[in-house]
């Protein structure tokens, strides 16, 4: 490629990869001109508002809705009874469970679906709902998972008494639902017997809710006479949607439509199907209106898409010197009531396999029981892909414990252990195989950044005044771009993605894919990838997503797997266009292929100055100028199937100090180096890092949903459920190193989630180090400050002057 | 998070205000509706009939009476804030509002609402029982005065009666060699106090001629400790008498448990902020800060 002063300024003019262009989406958001789910309007709408169980765990005696119904303004009252007929009462779930679209018989978790009310507008269906009379029979609760598997535990899923074989293994007990490993066990076995050192810890992981700004809703409308269901969701990923609306209402998939129009945050939230979007169908079929359902704050808190709540053991087991030898991980995983957890089908614990981190370790074993409980499903990816929240967090909290245990600096430990440059491409123990990295750079980057050793020091200092200071350090390894479907697929449909590229006469382009944004700014990002691979310029190509009558088949947007699956088939898709575009340059210019150079935007004879053809002319020529016998367009379509995930990996580092007296917690400094391979828009990358960041501090330092002991939720509304606003939220520093990935188009790894996934073990790890030399080796999150004060107060700290 | 149907009346003089209460037996006064709209919203409080009383400008406004500031009850909370006049001569008010909620609300919650309400989360009845403030009702009897110290009865329960309306509060000024402070801690911005002090104190010379301590959201209502003000009235303040206050301050805690913390976390929060609060007043009163 020529790197003339004009062709610099060229390429500067397409706002390429490697551009901090602006973000498309903003101005339309700022300017409050998003459109959203709950603000498309149809002729004749009506809503639907759900009537839901005020327990945990009860048997539907009756459901009378006579005074409902006498309302003026309300429609229909649906029940499971009258779901039955048209076989729709369940429906199936992403980890191959069925839930309750609503209560049949009996209720699971509170706040349950029992009853939807369809009415002219919300205000009558909000009336309506308390005038549908539920008639319940309490029955025991059962919350605690521990206790899930009792010989006395009540039975959660009288649907599935007898039927041991699960979707992922044999059941070991009605209120089992998988047993899941990965592993050596002999070998672990062993090593941890013949080893120097061990160590163990208990961790609970607690249960969380990504609580993106916009709720869950669904307007959908049934055209009687086409036969054809439109449907507008908060979705992230529609075609999966359509692809199941289908299947279970017998409509044939061509006469589905989902439209995920702009989406206020999924964080994996939008990736189930709900209760609300099938029951809004469902009575859009029926009463052949268009119906909306929108959930309330407290609605999307309780009842769609948890994450997390796991309780894990982690043990290492290493030589005297810190070389781990082997790791070993059991996971009580609390997945409520149903089991619908949003992972590929097969996986039941997700790609926790990843839990062996960024380190050399050479036996390994984790194994996974998933249980019931009365509480709402869920288990959904939470800005990671698919429990690498979890698998990040026990791993780097066992090798802090072990350094503790051996009396190791936690950054020499972490050194040590390390695999290293030359091991790449690196398969673990635990099946993974690890593409590229330099995680020795990236913490010694990190490390000299902060001044590591004079912040050791003034630790020491401020220990010897019995001030607490904390400083955590963690360097994670994702596995993202899930994924190659010889093993990813779900329900059936392999993950790739898509990407359908169109160049006009005049020379701009239209591109769709099978993704969706939510605020990873897609519009932006995509058109920069094909500005660079085609030389147009970004601000003449169009990025349209989420209808799924004009997009092709993609798997959606979580896991980050819109970078490494559906930036790579946009690179292919235009790279096919190219090839194209190069042949009929050949053709215009009358030389052969090879004679040919590309320059930015532009084909140029090698050799020959001033001989060359634009992609603009190479446009305009496709529609009326082509070689003998070469069909007429300029456009490409490619359906990604990733050889291989992606491994994005980062060093981050956090310094505390806290309030002995009242447990407050002021995180002073956080340095997040990510390394994401080939980075397509730094701004926008900053920015995901930013609210990855924010979010990490938000799960670790207070989000949580609690339940008491009869199951009723706790928390579950935004006086109590941790969203940081500017005034909380620290102060972020970002760095970055750059190793591509080997097998990716574009070099290109995910980012949004690393700092997230990254982040919460950084918290911790910080909060606990503050404690270390009070033999304190882990501490359960949120670090509120009532937590961190009654460690405080366990120990004694906050009586002394 | 829909409130049931009311009818909605937007009065503009007292008088009329109070001719509605007394013609329509189940109506509320609207005045910010930061507490009442959240308990409509989610159909924890029922309201058939709503008087809304923010175009009632008799209301409104600061104004300085000399030995005392008046404050209608309608007065917002940003309004506090930026009052010179409060800034200038009676400083607690304001340093308080600015740990209320966050904007939204403070821009639209009045003083009076907080009163009102009679919740113990709320800060403004510990500030006010702490300045000694005197409260002006009326209602189609008349008017009548009720010191704050005497107004607040228990849990969203308070002197106020059925058509009755708080009008205004008349705050005195601060002495001379006195000092004031309100520390507060939340777990974040737009939350209630896990716990709160308010002290304001005089000095004679080196000794404190007097004292009070009110603590917000660990008891029925806002608490006054009277022992621990007794303790350190007529005495030269030390880091031992603020330790043995404290002390005193939170054997009188009765919190309630949720999810800011448990009886035990709030009661030594509510010391840890009475000791931070005397400290702060005590610099502020000798002019060290
Ligand atoms: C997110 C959030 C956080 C909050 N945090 C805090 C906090 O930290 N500290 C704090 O102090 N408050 C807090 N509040 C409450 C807020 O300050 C309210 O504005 C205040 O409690 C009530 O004032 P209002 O003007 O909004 O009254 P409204 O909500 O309109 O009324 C409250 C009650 O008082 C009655 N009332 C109102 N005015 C009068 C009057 N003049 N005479 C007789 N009765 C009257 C009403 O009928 C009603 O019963 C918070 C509120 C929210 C939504």
């Amino acid at each position: 490629m020529s790197t003339s002063a004009e062709s610099i300024e060229r390429e500067e003019k397409l706002q390429g990869v490697g551009c901090s262009r602006k973000r498309k989406e903003d101005p339309r958001f700022i300017q409050g001109k998003g459109n959203y789910v709950d603000d498309i309007k149809m002729p004749g709408m009506l809503c639907a508002e759900i009537v839901r169980s005020p327990y945990a765990h009860a048997r539907i005696i009756s459901i009378d809705k006579t005074e409902a119904l006498a309302l003026p303004g309300v429609h229909a009252v649906l029940t499971a009874d009258d779901l039955k007929p048209l076989d729709l009462h369940w429906m199936p779930t992403l980890a191959g469970d069925v839930q309750a679209v609503l209560a049949d018989e009996k209720v699971v978790f509170q706040m349950q679906e029992v009853a939807v009310v369809i009415a002219n507008d919300r205000y009558i269906a909000a009336d309506a709902v308390q005038l549908v009379k539920v008639e319940y029979e309490p029955l025991p609760a059962l919350v605690d998972p521990h206790k899930s598997m009792d010989s006395d535990a009540p039975v959660i899923r009288e649907d599935l008494i007898g039927k041991m074989d699960g979707a992922h293994s044999k059941r070991l007990h009605d209120n089992h639902i998988f047993t899941w490993d990965v592993g050596d066990k002999e070998s672990t076995d062993q090593a941890f017997e013949d080893a120097e050192v061990t160590v163990k810890e208990n961790m609970f992981y607690h249960r969380v809710h990504p609580c993106p700004l916009e709720t869950c809703g669904c307007l959908a409308s049934f055209d009687k006479i086409e036969g054809k269901l439109t449907a507008y969701v908060t979705s992230q990923a529609p075609h999966v949607v359509r692809t199941v609306v289908s299947m279970l209402s017998g409509i044939p998939e061509s006469k589905v439509r989902i439209i995920s129009p702009d989406i206020g945050g999924g964080f994996g939230n939008k990736v189930p199907i709900y209760p609300g979007y099938v029951t809004a169908m469902v009575a859009s079929i029926v009463l052949g209106r268009p119906v909306k359902w929108v959930e309330s704050r407290i609605e999307n808190l309780t009842t769609t898409g948890f994450a997390r709540d796991w309780h894990m053991e982690g043990e290492l087991a290493a030589d005297n010197e810190g070389r781990i030898k082997a790791l070993r991980v059991n996971v009580l995983a609390d997945h409520g009531a149903f089991d619908a957890c949003a992972d590929p089908s097969k996986f039941p614990a997700g790609m926790f396999h990843i839990c062996t981190g960024s380190y050399d370790i050479p036996n390994a074993y984790a194994r996974v029981d998933g249980v019931y409980t009365n509480k709402a499903p869920g288990g959904v990816a939470y800005r990671c892909s698919f429990r690498v929240t979890e698998a990040v967090y026990v791993v780097e909290r066992m090798v802090d414990v072990l350094a503790q245990k051996l009396g190791m600096d936690k950054a020499e430990i972490r050194l040590k252990n390390f695999v290293k440059p030359e091991q790449f491409p690196y398969p673990t123990a635990l099946g993974a195989n690890l593409d590229s990295g330099d995680y020795h750079t990236a913490l010694n980057k990190v490390l000299d950044a902060v001044d590591y050793k004079e912040l050791r020091k003034e630790q020491e200092e401020k220990r010897a005044n019995g001030e607490l200071m904390g400083i955590g350090i963690v360097t994670f390894t994702e596995i993202v771009g899930a994924g190659p479907s010889k093993s990813c697929d779900i329900l059936g449909v392999g993950m790739f993605d898509s990407a359908e590229i169109r160049v006009h006469p005049t020379g701009s382009a239209l591109a769709r894919m099978g993704t969706i944004t939510q605020g990873q700014a897609h519009q932006t990002t995509y058109a920069q990838i094909i500005a660079t691979e085609l030389g147009i310029p970004s601000e003449e190509i169009q990025i349209e997503e989420g209808d799924t009558d004009t997009a092709p088949y993609g798997l959606g947007t979580y896991g980050s797997r819109t970078t490494p699956v559906g930036a790579a088939a946009t690179a292919v898709a235009a790279r096919k266009i190219k090839a194209k575009a190069a042949k009929i340059a050949a053709h215009l210019l009358e030389v052969s292929d090879d004679d040919l150079e590309w320059d930015v935007d532009r084909f140029k004879v090698k050799g020959v100055p001033g001989q060359e053809k634009t992609m603009k002319d190479i446009a305009w020529a496709a529609y009326n100028n082509l070689p003998e016998g070469m069909e007429p367009g300029l456009e490409a379509v490619d359906y990604y199937d990733p050889p291989e995930y992606t491994y994005p990996f980062g060093a981050y580092l956090c310094v505390v100090d806290i309030d002995k007296y009242t447990g407050v917690t002021k995180v002073r400094r956080f340095y997040a180096l990510d390394d994401c391979g080939t980075r397509i828009n730094p701004m926008v990358i900053e920015g995901q890092i930013h609210g990855g960041l924010t979010e990490g501090y938000a799960v670790a330092m207070g989000q949580e949903l609690s339940f008491d002991p009869e199951g009723n939720i706790e928390g579950n509304s935004l006086m109590d459920y941790f969203l940081p606003t500017a005034v909380e939220t620290p102060h972020w520093e970002t760095d970055y190193t750059v190793t591509p990935s080997p097998h990716h188009p574009l070099g290109a790894k995910g980012v949004a989630e690393s700092p997230h996934v990254g982040s919460i073990p950084t918290f911790t790890a910080a909060v606990v180090d503050a404690f270390a030399h009070l033999d304190v080796t882990h501490m359960n999150m949120p670090h509120s400050a009532y937590r961190v004060w009654q460690k405080c107060h366990e120990l004694g700290l906050d009586k002394a002057k | 998070m829909i409130p049931e149907q009311f009818e909605y009346f937007a009065p503009s003089t007292i008088d009329e205000v109070l001719k509605l209460m007394v013609e329509n037996d189940e109506a509320k006064i609207l005045a910010g509706g930061h507490s009442l709209l959240p308990m409509m919203k989610l159909r924890f409080a029922e309201a058939t009939h709503l008087i809304d009383i923010n175009g009632v400008e008799a209301l409104k406004g600061i104004s300085d009476k000399g030995d005392h500031i008046l404050i209608g009850a309608m007065t917002t909370e940003s309004e506090l804030i930026v009052s010179e006049l409060l800034q200038q001569k009676c400083p607690l008010i304001p340093e308080a509002a600015k740990l209320i909620a966050d904007p939204q609300v403070r821009n639209r919650g009045t003083i009076g609402g907080d009163i009102a309400h009679g919740d113990p989360g709320n800060d403004h009845p510990s500030i006010m029982m702490a300045l000694d403030a005197i409260f002006v009702l009326q209602s189609p009897d008349g008017e009548r005065t009720v010191p704050a110290n005497s107004f607040f009865l228990g849990t969203y329960w308070t002197e106020l009666g059925e058509n009755e309306i708080l009008k205004e509060i008349q705050v005195p000024v601060a002495k001379p060699n006195s000092g004031y402070a309100y520390t507060k801690l939340k777990r974040k911005t737009g939350d209630f106090a896990t716990a709160a002090t308010a002290v304001i104190l005089t000095l004679d010379g080196d000794t404190c001629s007097s004292i009070s301590i009110v603590m917000t959201n660990v008891g029925p209502t806002a608490l006054k400790a009277e022992e621990a003000e007794n303790l350190l009235a007529g005495k030269v303040i030390d880091e031992s008498l603020i330790e043995e206050a404290a002390e005193k301050a939170m054997s009188i805690c009765d919190p309630a448990e949720d999810l800011r913390g448990d009886v035990e976390y709030k009661t030594h929060m509510a010391g840890e902020m009475t000791r931070r609060a005397i400290r702060i007043a005590l610099q502020r009163a000798k002019g060290e800060i």
